[in-house]
């Protein structure tokens, strides 16, 4: 069952079947996924909800397939952790994580939209997958190949952190690594998409793709017991992730499953670059793209394609942004780590500490609940903590070994 | 002094299906108005009223964006290439 009617532009308003294709013929509009919501609002119940399965396809309603999903059936429903250390530490009463670094298959959040995109590549006879990565798109869309049976052609920036670069290579597809940035390789696999009938996943089948973030929004309000929190704070590399969770909340608005305002939005993104951050900080109204320079490779995006919709998505919402410097991305890792045992990538620092930011201007309350998105496993990026940690102690196999050196560790172990 | 020009597919009616032409011009602006002469109605679908490309048209010469070069005014020599490319944006 499917409460699909097509693809529409954004923009103009213009329908056009679904196809393998992103943008408007007419305007260049962004084309988008048109949903029979009346049809949806009859039939989809709390419920409805709570007897699917524990993964993104419990909100199969809203997402864009004709049939069953075939492959990454096991997807989403991550923890919504309560930070209670960190909630205590700055003050705030209710601060969760919602803690995508242990989303199966490969540990982030991109399995929710490439699930959502190999299946419908399926749908639409495509037999190649491809994608333009910044490292945990590229992971995924191996890693569900594989599962599919179908050859993939992935492309990074050179330069990726190496727990990526292995993350993708071990499940089999074609790797290119391009010489340049990520906004080169986005811009060599658009060009790409216009020569080959491959199912890019985030280029020509970017409307269903993208409509997969929106189950962080879906999870976030069903593990709350169907509230909406008081802010959101997301990581913005395309901008992508965040204009979806904030449709998320508002579908789920529309169809009565929740009720009261919609969260405020809040961007994070790195110093070395946070084009759309600055975009919302200065007040303007032209996204100026950057090139990046930043630990958080995740993110580095200097001309993000959903950067104004992000930003509108931001200012509708009455939320803010932030950005995180080199240094208190790590900080924040660390941070994140020691006060919640949570093992974040960079981008997750960013997140954290874009949120302090917030909490320290006044733009997050301390009595609303918030939720600060974590994106991706910390083992994947470990070279941003080089030369930070100690040395494990290194001691004979002895009680007398560890004895001897007990003494000296006091103030440590009873900290 | 001609350079080559890649048309993306929803621009290819225009131009009568071909995915690259050559135009003429010493700049980027240049090369936009003599794409408008062999192909009227061109202008219109890449520029908004001021002139300025539009918000989901990106334009690269040899590789990179125009907006890291000189915009409109980005010069041009023989053997260059220019790529008009739609952005790649997810919607709502």
């Amino acid at each position: 069952m499917t409460y699909v009617r097509g693809l529409v532009c954004r923009e103009c308003g213009r329908a056009v079947p679904q196809s393998p294709v992103h943008v408007c013929e007419y305007c260049f509009g962004p084309l988008e996924v048109d949903y029979e919501y009346s049809a949806i609002r009859a039939v989809l119940t709390k419920e409805r909800v709570a007897a699917g399965p524990p993964s993104i396809w419990r909100y199969r309603d809203l997402l864009p397939l004709d049939g069953e999903p075939l492959v990454g059936r096991h997807v989403g429903l991550t923890p919504l952790v309560r930070a209670r250390n960190l909630g205590e530490a700055w003050g705030l009463r209710e601060l969760y994580l919602k803690n995508d670094a242990v989303c199966h298959p490969t540990w982030s959040f991109k399995d929710r939209v490439v699930s959502v995109a190999v299946n419908k590549a399926r749908e639409l006879g495509l037999d190649t997958l491809a994608c333009a990565s910044t490292g945990n798109l590229a992971n995924s869309v191996a890693a569900h190949a594989a599962e599919a049976g179908l050859p993939a052609f992935v492309f990074i920036p050179v330069g990726l952190e190496a727990g990526k670069v292995l993350g993708t290579l071990v499940y089999g597809p074609v790797v290119f690594a391009v010489e340049g940035t990520y906004d080169d390789v986005n811009r060599l696999c658009s060009e790409l998409a216009d020569r080959h009938a491959w199912a890019f996943v985030n280029v020509n089948l970017r409307p269903y793709y993208a409509e997969g973030s929106k189950t962080v929004g879906y999870e976030i309000a069903e593990q709350l017991g169907w509230r909406v929190p008081g802010h959101v704070v997301v990581p913005c590399a395309g901008g992508g992730l965040l204009t979806k969770i904030g449709k998320a909340f508002a579908e789920l608005g529309h169809l009565g499953l929740v009720e009261g305002q919609p969260p405020r939005m809040h961007a994070a993104q790195a110093a070395g670059c946070g084009p759309i951050v600055t975009m919302i900080r200065e007040g303007s109204a032209v996204l100026v793209p950057v090139r990046p320079r930043t630990v958080a490779k995740s993110l580095a995006i200097g001309n993000p394609a959903d950067g104004y919709y992000a930003a509108q998505a931001v200012r509708e919402s009455g939320g803010w942004a932030a950005h995180a410097t080199e240094e208190e991305i790590v900080e924040a890792m660390e941070l994140l780590a020691r006060t919640e045992g949570i093992f974040a990538e960079t981008a997750g620092g960013v997140t954290l500490a874009a949120t302090r930011k917030l909490v320290n201007e006044g733009r997050i309350g301390a009595d609303e609940p918030v939720v600060v998105c974590i994106t991706g496993s910390g083992l994947k990026t470990v070279e941003a903590l080089d030369r930070r940690l100690p040395e494990p102690m290194r001691v004979g196999a002895s009680l007398s070994a560890v004895e001897a050196v007990l003494p000296e560790l006091q103030a440590i172990t009873t900290r | 002094m001609p350079v080559l020009v890649r048309i993306p597919t929803p621009l290819r009616r225009h131009t009568g299906g071909a995915g690259e032409v050559y135009a003429k011009g010493k700049d980027v602006g240049e090369i936009v108005d003599d794409l408008e002469r062999q192909f009227p109605g061109l202008r219109d679908r890449l520029c908004d009223e001021t002139g300025d490309f539009r918000k989901f048209i990106n334009v690269y010469v040899n590789q990179e964006d125009v907006r890291f070069l000189q915009g409109r005014e980005s010069l041009l020599k023989d053997g260059d290439e220019v790529s008009i490319v739609p952005a790649i944006a997810g919607g709502r």
